[in-house]
């Protein structure tokens, strides 16, 4: 079984770690010297830890609307547009309201692309696909596609937006489905 | 009030490139962000034949994040014995090199200062590989785009790439052709990181990072820096014989959120840069190629050279992988591109890109390019297309030998 990349960046970072402790104990530094390029290194002894809390205050209806199976956006009502991601300001009519309405579920896949190389905090995945749909409505929607061989996708496919439960983490979001 | 007089005005005085610098690009483990910032300014300020205490201007362009200075300005301008000057940091993305670029001019054009400096630094490789894509990963809308779906840099150019493909019928060689004039051009540039040439299987069999694109059609993690020194007219005459003169900078922006955007064939904030430099230098926006001898654009994968092609009005839509299948962009075809080796083999320090586009190109019209690189120069007029993010944000940037006209 291939090594996930996650546990491979991982055997990377902690043979760094490994090497820093052997030359603390040695020179009495955690000088480490770089095998691809032969210079010396400091290997940082602070460790940033970062994880963001963000407010979700005004948009919470989102949400809170996924546990129902809806995906919302708002609406401005002097405008008519609709504002997906949803925003509680409407950016082309300052004193306009905005009202909270249901997206269809019903789209078109516009473009794709299946992440083979992935971010650290992502690399616990198999590979996955990014795809963005037009809905019935022209609202453009940023989601994975449950279809991970791209030969199976079409721009121009018909896809349906499902709600969904991400694993492992167990938390709501929504993914574009092959109709 | 009447626009062309607003325009006039805008302009405001002609600024000369004096000086520049270039750092050898690469894997930079044996400086620290400092020292490899230096190397670049010290080469700006010889050719400038200036000192740093005259310099009245400093903008720093470092996305950072993976280094860990984070007010890397300040170290730098420490370093370089500027400590005092007016100083500002930067960020566009990977355009933050042209956004310094353009402050620093708009601080000489406007009359503050005669003499001011950008210079660019990127230390990528302080942190590891996941790490840093990570961080380009994020960069975009990170809440909407990137806490649920893990984009990616070449995730999001390759967005563009399935669109651009579907709708025009380009291919994956297609896009590799790009990546072989570059590193072409790249292996008889010393200072870019891959000096080796690549041919079609190379491009073609190497792994997927980002279905459609792969490794050979993606930017490499680079460490560089490269520095622009910019003068008024009246202290260009007096440092230098050979200026090469700003002809005119144009800027756009693109939304945050991909999902927002209208296209994934062509990028919206590139086009509208594109457009107000063409203007403001007095040029038509449309067949462009032929005011230029050489142009550097955006190429941190394949996708994003070809569209720069249009965007610029080079070529009309849907055309620019026929020109570059034909090697129309290479010496002695429609508009050369990217002699430097482009971010694609040159490499792609995030913060420093832009003055490295600037630098090259004052370079080449003055016929100081490397041998086998060199342009032909003959309008003695050359093009940057700076793009940072997706299409987030844009620069284009007019360099002429001729002093610029008033318009």
């Amino acid at each position: 079984m291939p090594k996930s990349q996650k546990e491979e960046a991982e055997k990377f970072l902690s043979q760094l770690e490994t090497f820093a402790s052997s030359m603390k104990s040695s020179i009495g530094l955690p000088m480490i010297v770089d095998p691809k390029t032969n210079v010396a290194i400091w290997y940082d002894q602070r460790e940033l830890k970062l994880r963001f809390m963000i407010s979700v205050e005004k948009t919470r209806k989102f949400f809170e609307s996924l546990s129902e199976g809806k995906l919302m956006a708002t609406k401005c009502s002097k405008t008519g547009e609709i504002l997906f991601p949803p925003q509680i300001d409407c950016p082309t009519s300052i004193d306009s309201e905005v009202e909270w309405v249901l997206l269809p579920k019903e789209g078109e896949l516009l473009t794709y692309t299946v992440i083979n190389t992935k971010p650290f905090s992502f690399s616990h995945y198999n590979d996955y696909t990014v795809g963005i749909a037009k809905l019935t409505n022209g609202v453009q929607v940023l989601a994975w596609v449950r279809e991970t061989d791209p030969k199976k996708l079409k721009v121009g496919m018909k896809v349906k937006v499902e709600i969904v439960k991400r694993e492992p983490e167990g938390y709501l979001t929504y993914e574009l489905v092959p109709a | 009030m009447d626009t062309t007089i607003l325009l006039v005005l805008s302009l405001g005085r002609k600024v000369a490139v004096v000086g520049t610098g270039h750092s050898k690009f690469g894997v930079r483990n044996d400086v620290n962000l400092a020292e490899l910032t230096y190397e670049s300014i010290k080469q700006a300020l010889k050719e400038a034949n200036l000192e740093a205490k005259e310099v009245q201007y400093l903008a720093v362009s470092n996305v950072g994040g993976w280094s860990s200075e984070p007010l890397s300005a300040v170290v730098v301008s420490e370093y370089a014995g500027m400590t005092g000057k007016p100083l500002y940091r930067i960020e566009a993305a990977c355009a933050s090199g042209s956004a310094a670029v353009y402050n620093a001019y708009n601080a000489v054009a406007s009359g503050h200062v005669d003499i001011a400096m950008a210079t660019g630094v990127e230390k990528m490789n302080e942190s590891s590989t996941p790490t840093v894509v990570e961080f380009i990963g994020r960069a975009g809308n990170y809440f909407w785009e990137f806490e649920n779906f893990g984009l990616t840099f070449p995730g999001y150019y390759a967005l563009y790439a399935t669109a651009y493909m579907a709708k025009y019928g380009a291919t994956e060689e297609d896009l590799c052709q790009v990546a072989i004039k570059n590193h072409y051009y790249a292996s008889l540039n010393p200072k870019a990181q891959f000096q080796r040439k690549i041919d079609m299987p190379t491009c073609m069999n190497s792994r997927y990072i980002a279905w459609p694109v792969k490794l050979f059609d993606s930017s490499p993690i680079t460490d560089g820096s490269a520095t622009v020194i910019l003068a008024s007219e009246e202290v260009a005459k007096k440092i230098t014989d050979s200026p090469v003169w700003i002809h005119s900078v144009g800027a756009g922006s693109g939304s945050a959120n991909l999902s927002r955007r209208g296209n994934f064939t062509g990028l919206r904030a590139a086009e509208l840069a594109a457009k107000m430099a063409y203007k403001k230098a007095g040029l038509e926006p449309e067949n462009t190629a032929k005011y230029f001898d050489v142009a550097e654009v955006h190429d941190c994968f394949t996708i994003a050279e070809l569209m720069a092609y249009e965007d610029l009005g080079f070529v009309k839509r849907g055309e620019a992988y026929k020109v570059a299948k034909e090697g129309q962009t290479y010496i002695g075809g429609l508009i050369p591109v990217n002699l430097s080796g482009g971010l694609k083999a040159k490499g792609h320090p995030i913060g420093a890109t832009g003055e490295s586009m600037i630098a090259e190109l004052t370079k080449q019209l003055l016929n100081k390019a490397d041998k086998g690189r060199q342009a032909t120069i003959k309008n003695g007029r050359a093009i940057a297309h700076n793009v940072g993010g997706t299409g987030h944000y844009a620069y284009v940037t007019i360099l002429g030998l001729d002093k610029p006209k008033d318009i």
